[in-house]
């Protein structure tokens, strides 16, 4: 071996430059071959696809869509409906996770088995099965539209979906949205009040009851105030189908029954985890402090079961948004659906396509974990 | 001398003890705590008897067509009857025994290398050994076996082949990755980290289209993979970036310690990671790694979306048979539990190997 090779730091830089020169020459080699085949195979190239008409109908879009709109506007569409059952998914599994984690941990050994049967059941079986279980088999054999189960005269659940009263928010609601953002601004304010009243008298102040109550009454007496402004429409039977109220469709529900139910074992299992792992010690010194059982929970116990569960809660929900694209295999329109699905067989141009949509995946993953960090950091212990 | 007979003590009344005190101990300790039993068995009510009714009492297990389907419950008959389907796909009816044949060597080679000590070299020889002769029995072409394209392989096989090609070459790939963002050589280290941050923010439904869709353009025309082989070169790629995070987790519960005195015995780099960095980062995150290959193991079923056939896939594949209309719901409820098992003998495995690597003192 020469003299300069036995140099640790002349030997990094070589192997570096290997690498570098491979990780080139492995591109080259690459976007050689494919600007080949796509000329051979008459790919077109570029971004002007996206301006293009779409040609195609969607079925369940917010916001205003003709087969005229362009493939930008399919990109659009399949992310807000992304977004869309990510947010009610979110909040579907952390509602049951959140149960499920309390009762395992529950003294009562039936609560405790039945959540550890519920963990064990449907943290096992892959997503997409249990996606397709409920398209295919539990809402597929819900009753006909004219044989709807019929809730009050108020809900509608047959095997086109589920059918809800809307609500028309008319001239003068800004009111209500304005006694809520008030409303919460006064808690916050109470809550600072009653932290310094606590540390200079040693008063308590009831915060939560006198929030609850804030929050439902400000906005309730601008409702009347304000002459009630909210229309509620009902849905009703026209024909084949029902008109009039808000409609999920069964896609949309099986997507979310089958990634919140999914979603929520492993959220269930970092709030156990999280109640665990406190030591032994500080339980025992909260009941030495002579505190109740609910202060314990709520001063000692959560703030750093919390500390420890919420960053793998969040990226169970990172887990859940991605796991939205297995939408593909029932048609919910959302980004891979008709974006990487539609779009894509349409255009032919699947490297442009996928580009975007991973990138799109990306950025999502990235302000997450922007999140995690922030909290990550907020919550860490602070020593002195 | 006074002789102080021992008296022996009396029992505990007999509401503390046996089976008795287990019940008020935990299921009726407290009003709240008998409130929750009347919960719980009310949910267990209304899921047992309906469940055990649809699948035994009034299910038929008898039979060959669906007509022999007349209980109100479960038609067994159907998963019986396509059972060759559910477990191997389209492959070649004669053939079966070729799939029979490999599951059944590694069987005996798991319980081989189980049950006989020593003769490690043997064994992994034995190991190494068994893809190249799993593909050729399955695939065929040699020693008087007819050919059988991938495209045939279906059903449980398939997902096995994928989950146990993607395990074993996601490991090693994994294992360079985690050393690569380990690595103090930044050119080496933004590259890895790049590509693990890159895969683990995409779905990998993503990747598994880039990979059956883009793939194919990157390489010169002739060169072409099947289906499947894409599918796993997809989804060794995907789960290796996931392997690399685990393996750098274990890294992280390395004391700084030990890489000094590997370098205090003038070890070289690939002598210090092989023998004494390595062997501990994978011994610590063990359970991590089943972890991630049990949700490689679930993952496998999203092949069916880029038309692979599958274990899951065989569901609507059967179901769309003619004489089987309107049978999904025992085909999901039959693959569910199929995964089930695979999963959660997988999960216990890894909880036991976590109990007997435990070697702290609490």
């Amino acid at each position: 071996m020469p003299a300069f090779l036995r140099d640790e730091k002349i030997r990094g830089i070589l192997y570096q430059l290997i690498t570098i020169l491979g990780f080139v020459l492995f591109l080259y080699y690459i976007a050689q071959n494919t600007s080949h085949n796509i000329q051979q195979r008459g790919i077109k190239t570029g971004f002007d696809f996206l301006h293009a008409t779409a040609g195609f109908d969607i079925t369940e879009s917010p916001i205003a869509f003709t087969p005229e709109s362009t493939h930008w506007d399919v990109f659009k569409v399949g992310l807000i409906n992304t977004l869309i059952v990510s947010f009610w998914g979110i909040i579907l599994s952390s509602l049951i996770g959140l149960v499920i984690g309390i009762w395992r941990l529950s003294p009562n050994w039936l609560i405790n088995r039945l959540a550890a049967g519920y963990i064990e059941t449907f943290r096992n079986i892959p997503v997409l099965l249990q996606i397709l279980f409920w398209y295919n088999v539990v809402l597929a054999t819900l009753p006909s539209t004219r044989d709807s189960i019929n809730l009050f005269d108020t809900f509608f659940i047959n095997n086109r979906g589920f059918f809800s009263p809307k609500f028309i928010w008319q001239s003068g609601s800004w009111m209500i949205a304005a006694a809520a953002i008030i409303a919460i601004l006064a808690i916050v304010w109470l809550k600072k009040w009653a932290h310094k009243r606590q540390e200079a008298t040693g008063e308590q102040f009831p915060v939560l009851l006198t929030s609850i109550a804030i929050l439902v009454l400000l906005p309730t007496i601008a409702y009347f105030v304000a002459g009630r402004p909210v229309k509620t429409i009902y849905p009703e039977l026209h024909g084949f189908n029902f008109r009039g109220g808000s409609t999920y469709t069964p896609e949309f529900l099986a997507l979310l029954f089958a990634l919140s139910i999914y979603t929520a074992t492993f959220i269930a299992e970092a709030i156990r985890s999280g109640i665990e792992a406190v030591p032994k010690g500080q339980k025992e010194a909260a009941v030495s402090l002579g505190l109740s059982p609910t202060q314990r929970l709520r001063l000692v116990i959560l703030p750093q079961a919390v500390r420890i569960a919420i960053p793998s809660v969040i990226n169970q929900y990172l887990n859940l948004i991605k796991n939205s694209s297995l939408a593909a295999a029932i048609g919910y329109p959302e980004l891979v659906t008709i974006f990487a699905g539609t779009s894509l067989n349409q255009t032919g141009q699947a490297l442009e396509i996928l580009l975007i949509t991973m990138i799109t995946y990306l950025i999502i993953s990235l302000l997450v974990s922007l999140v995690l960090n922030w909290f990550n950091s907020k919550m860490k212990i602070k020593e002195r | 001398m006074a002789v102080y007979p021992i008296i022996p003590g009396k029992e505990p009344p007999l509401l503390d003890r046996g089976a008795i005190a287990w019940v008020r101990r935990n299921l009726l300790s407290s009003p709240y705590n008998i409130l929750f039993t009347i919960l719980g068995i009310a949910i267990l009510y209304m899921i047992i008897p309906p469940f055990i009714k649809w699948a035994f009492l009034d299910a038929n297990f008898a039979g060959h067509t669906k007509a022999d389907c007349t209980g109100n419950g479960a038609c067994w008959v159907f998963v019986k009857e396509k059972l060759n389907m559910f477990f191997f796909g389209f492959y070649p009816h004669d053939q079966l025994f070729r799939p029979k044949l490999v599951i059944g060597v590694i069987v005996a080679l798991m319980a081989f290398a189980k049950l006989v000590p020593n003769l490690n070299k043997l064994k992994l020889a034995l190991f190494v050994i068994y893809p190249f002769f799993a593909y050729f029995v399955l695939h065929g072409g040699h020693f008087g076996l007819s050919i059988v394209e991938t495209t045939k392989w279906g059903g449980l096989l398939l997902t096995l082949v994928i989950a146990s090609v993607g395990i074993t070459l996601s490991f090693p790939i994994g294992i360079l990755l985690a050393l690569g963002r380990q690595s103090k050589l930044p050119i080496i280290k933004s590259l890895s980290v790049f590509y693990i941050e890159l895969v683990r923010g995409v779905p990998l439904i993503t990747v598994l289209f880039m990979a059956s869709v883009v793939l194919p353009l990157f390489f010169p025309e002739g060169v072409n993979f099947n289906k499947l082989a894409r599918a796993l070169i997809g989804i060794t790629f995907f789960e290796a970036a996931y392997v690399a995070e685990n393996i750098r987790s274990g890294f992280q519960a390395i004391k700084k310690g030990q890489y000094e005195a590997a370098d205090a015995l003038g070890l070289g780099y690939w002598q210090k990671m092989g023998l004494i960095i390595l062997p501990q980062a994978i011994k610590v995150t063990i359970p991590n790694l089943v972890g991630t290959f049990i949700s490689l193991f679930k993952d496998t079923s999203l092949v069916m979306i880029i038309g692979l056939f599958d274990l899951l896939a065989m569901v609507t594949v059967t179901a769309n048979d003619r004489d089987w209309l309107g049978m999904d719901t025992e085909g999901y409820v039959f693959v569910a539990f199929v995964f089930w098992i695979f999963t959660f003998s997988m999960s216990m495995y890894s909880k036991r190997l976590e109990k007997k690597l435990d070697t702290s003192n609490n």
